[in-house]
């Protein structure tokens, strides 16, 4: 049997957020909750002696793109038409750009599970204009013809095309690829990345060649994914279809394939219309576009830290480990809430990022967790955050107190000291307190005394256990494992 | 440079247009005619000229990112063949 290997290329689909459509003043709005076309107007609807006007925004945010991407912006921007009959498109034809996209030859590093980074490389970022969205219709009482509903809201958003070379080897690869596209687009605010709502999608080419090949076999393209799961297995899925065609000796078709997520499997939708078919030409609506260095250069100073270079920070400076620092960047706004808490400065002794990391991402982040919310729903500042922190490294609560009064803090919002207070929680860290506590926990269990000096060893931490008990939990456990561990050996 | 008929029928094809035997024969002269005279460029050495997408020395026309009125629901809908929930209802077309 022929070895084969996976040829993938993935062409992503991005909305941009901006306030307006790409070429008119219509409000973009969710395409998914929005009554329809109540967002529409001459100019997205395709009317005739329309005008379109490039979205100044746009540009700037898909130049944001393009150098977070390592791409070359190009100076010289021209807009063509892609002529293709379909009702999403009202002008027949979309405005999108060919022979001179925005940016080119840029690249992304993917960590693959194998923990080995991989570069991707990335052909092309060009701007264009979203289409309609179509409803079929099944045929009922209602519409006995059955029929389609086109709604217009989402005809005319900008949307930002981002075209990897066929340099992915698998699902998993493409899913880790489409996944820190996702994560960078909404680092740079461009894009929420919503794929349920269609506002990132992502569509692979995948091919098949023989193992050592240089010549691309014949690709189908995958649609439907409205998930990074999906985008997985259906690339897999997908593999799977052509080497069997191909070792049964048939030939694989060029053409449009959906994923059906219920059944797990690809099906044929259209053959795909060869690219000189679409008849590109210069939109003569659209006069060129100059991008100056130094509208580049003023873009460039509005990039915010990305999570890579965040990422190497965090773990050079703050010794995190290359996990806790991956989680603590994922999220934009988590990471905004980690560097907040590093500038609590009125915190003695100040916790170090590495204890103030452990706390966000054992508890901080198991709570979020368990009330589905996110960090913009934390009721508490990082700095009342960091307050807890510091109350378990003075030794006011121990940690099993502090992950108490933490749960509150998220229900409450409340103050850690107010908590400790109010409940009487505060850690009893006086010796001669604990010293009492032992020697009575010793007189009222004179059998386990005996057996533990008789070498049951284990008996310990029962004893830790009887003092946390008489204690409510609130003795420092480290005064108690060393006071008990004297108290003890006393007795032998 | 001459247009095959079957160069006509692909863009008829493309154009969604259903011609007649006739019309192709016509369309394929007059198609031809049309390439042979911007082929009158094609004598000119132009190997240091830079392709031009506009005859206009216009640049950057571009708009603020300002949201403006969209039009009346009734409006939008008017000329619709058909429509239904507030939509355009078309004829049954495949993805």
């Amino acid at each position: 049997m022929t070895e084969y290997e996976a040829v993938i290329g993935l062409e992503i689909h991005a909305e941009l957020m901006t306030a307006s459509k790409m070429f008119c003043g219509c409000r973009v709005v969710d395409s998914v909750t929005a009554p329809p076309n109540t967002a529409t107007c001459p100019v997205c609807l395709g009317m005739p002696g329309m005008l379109p006007v490039i979205n100044k925004r746009a540009v700037e945010l898909a130049i944001r793109v393009g150098l977070a991407l390592n791409c070359t912006i190009q100076r010289h921007n021209i807009f063509a038409r892609k002529n293709y009959f379909y009702p999403d498109l009202p002008k027949s034809y979309q405005i999108s750009q060919y022979e001179l996209p925005l940016a080119l030859d840029g690249h992304l590093d993917i960590e693959l599970a194998s923990g080995e980074t991989k570069r991707i490389d990335i052909r092309r970022v060009h701007l264009e204009e979203d289409t309609g969205k179509l409803t079929h219709l099944d045929k009922d009482s209602q519409f006995p013809q059955g029929g389609t509903l086109v709604d217009y809201n989402r005809s005319g958003v900008p949307l930002l095309e981002i075209v990897s070379e066929p340099n992915i080897r698998s699902g998993e690869e493409a899913r880790a690829y489409a996944v820190k596209i996702r994560q960078i687009l909404r680092y740079l605010e461009v894009n929420s990345g919503d794929m349920e709502k269609g506002v990132f999608r992502v569509e692979p080419n995948i091919s098949l060649r023989p193992a050592g090949t240089e010549t691309f076999g014949t690709r189908t393209e995958l649609k439907n994914l409205n998930s990074f799961r999906a985008l997985a297995d259906g690339t897999a899925y997908e593999l799977v279809r052509q080497a069997e065609i191909l070792d049964a000796g048939g030939q694989v078709v060029q053409e449009t394939r959906g994923w059906n997520e219920s059944k797990r499997l690809t099906f044929s939708q259209r053959s795909k219309e060869e690219a000189e078919d679409y008849r590109y030409f210069p939109e003569p609506d659209l006069p060129p576009l100059e991008i100056t260095d130094e509208w580049v250069e003023s873009v460039k100073l509005t990039l915010p830290e990305l999570p890579d270079t965040k990422r190497a920070r965090y773990m050079a400076d703050f010794e995190l480990s290359a996990y806790d620092a991956s989680v603590l960047v994922e999220e934009r706004a988590v990471a905004n809430w980690f560097e907040h808490t590093l500038a609590v400065s009125d915190v003695d002794p100040a916790p170090s990022p590495k204890s103030i990391a452990n706390w966000m991402i054992n508890d901080l982040f198991r709570l979020m967790n368990e009330h589905k919310q996110g960090v913009a729903d934390i009721k508490f500042e990082p700095a009342a955050f960091v307050q807890l922190i510091g109350l378990v490294e003075n030794n006011t609560v121990n940690n099993n107190t502090a992950k108490d009064v933490l749960t509150e803090m998220y229900q409450s919002g409340r103050p850690a000291a107010e908590i400790i207070q109010a409940k009487g929680l505060a850690q009893i860290s006086d010796e001669t307190a604990i010293f009492e506590i032992i020697s009575q926990v010793i007189r009222e269990n004179p059998d386990t005394v005996a057996a533990y000096l008789s070498g049951k060893d284990k008996l310990r931490g029962w004893f830790v256990g009887q003092v946390m008990k008489a204690t409510k939990g609130k003795a420092n456990p480290e005064i108690v494992n060393r006071r008990l561990a004297e108290q003890l050996d006393q007795l032998k | 440079m001459s247009l095959t008929l079957a160069d006509v029928e692909k863009i008829a094809d493309l154009a969604r247009l259903e011609l007649t035997d006739e019309e192709k024969s016509q369309y394929r002269k007059q198609l031809s005619a049309i390439l042979d005279y911007a082929a009158v460029l094609d004598e000119l050495d132009l190997t240091d000229v830079v392709p031009t997408a506009h005859a206009v020395t216009r640049r950057n026309i571009m708009r603020e990112d300002v949201m403006e009125p969209s039009l009346p629901i009734e409006d939008v809908l008017h000329n619709a063949p058909q429509e239904a929930q507030d939509q355009f209802l078309i004829q049954a077309v495949l993805d």
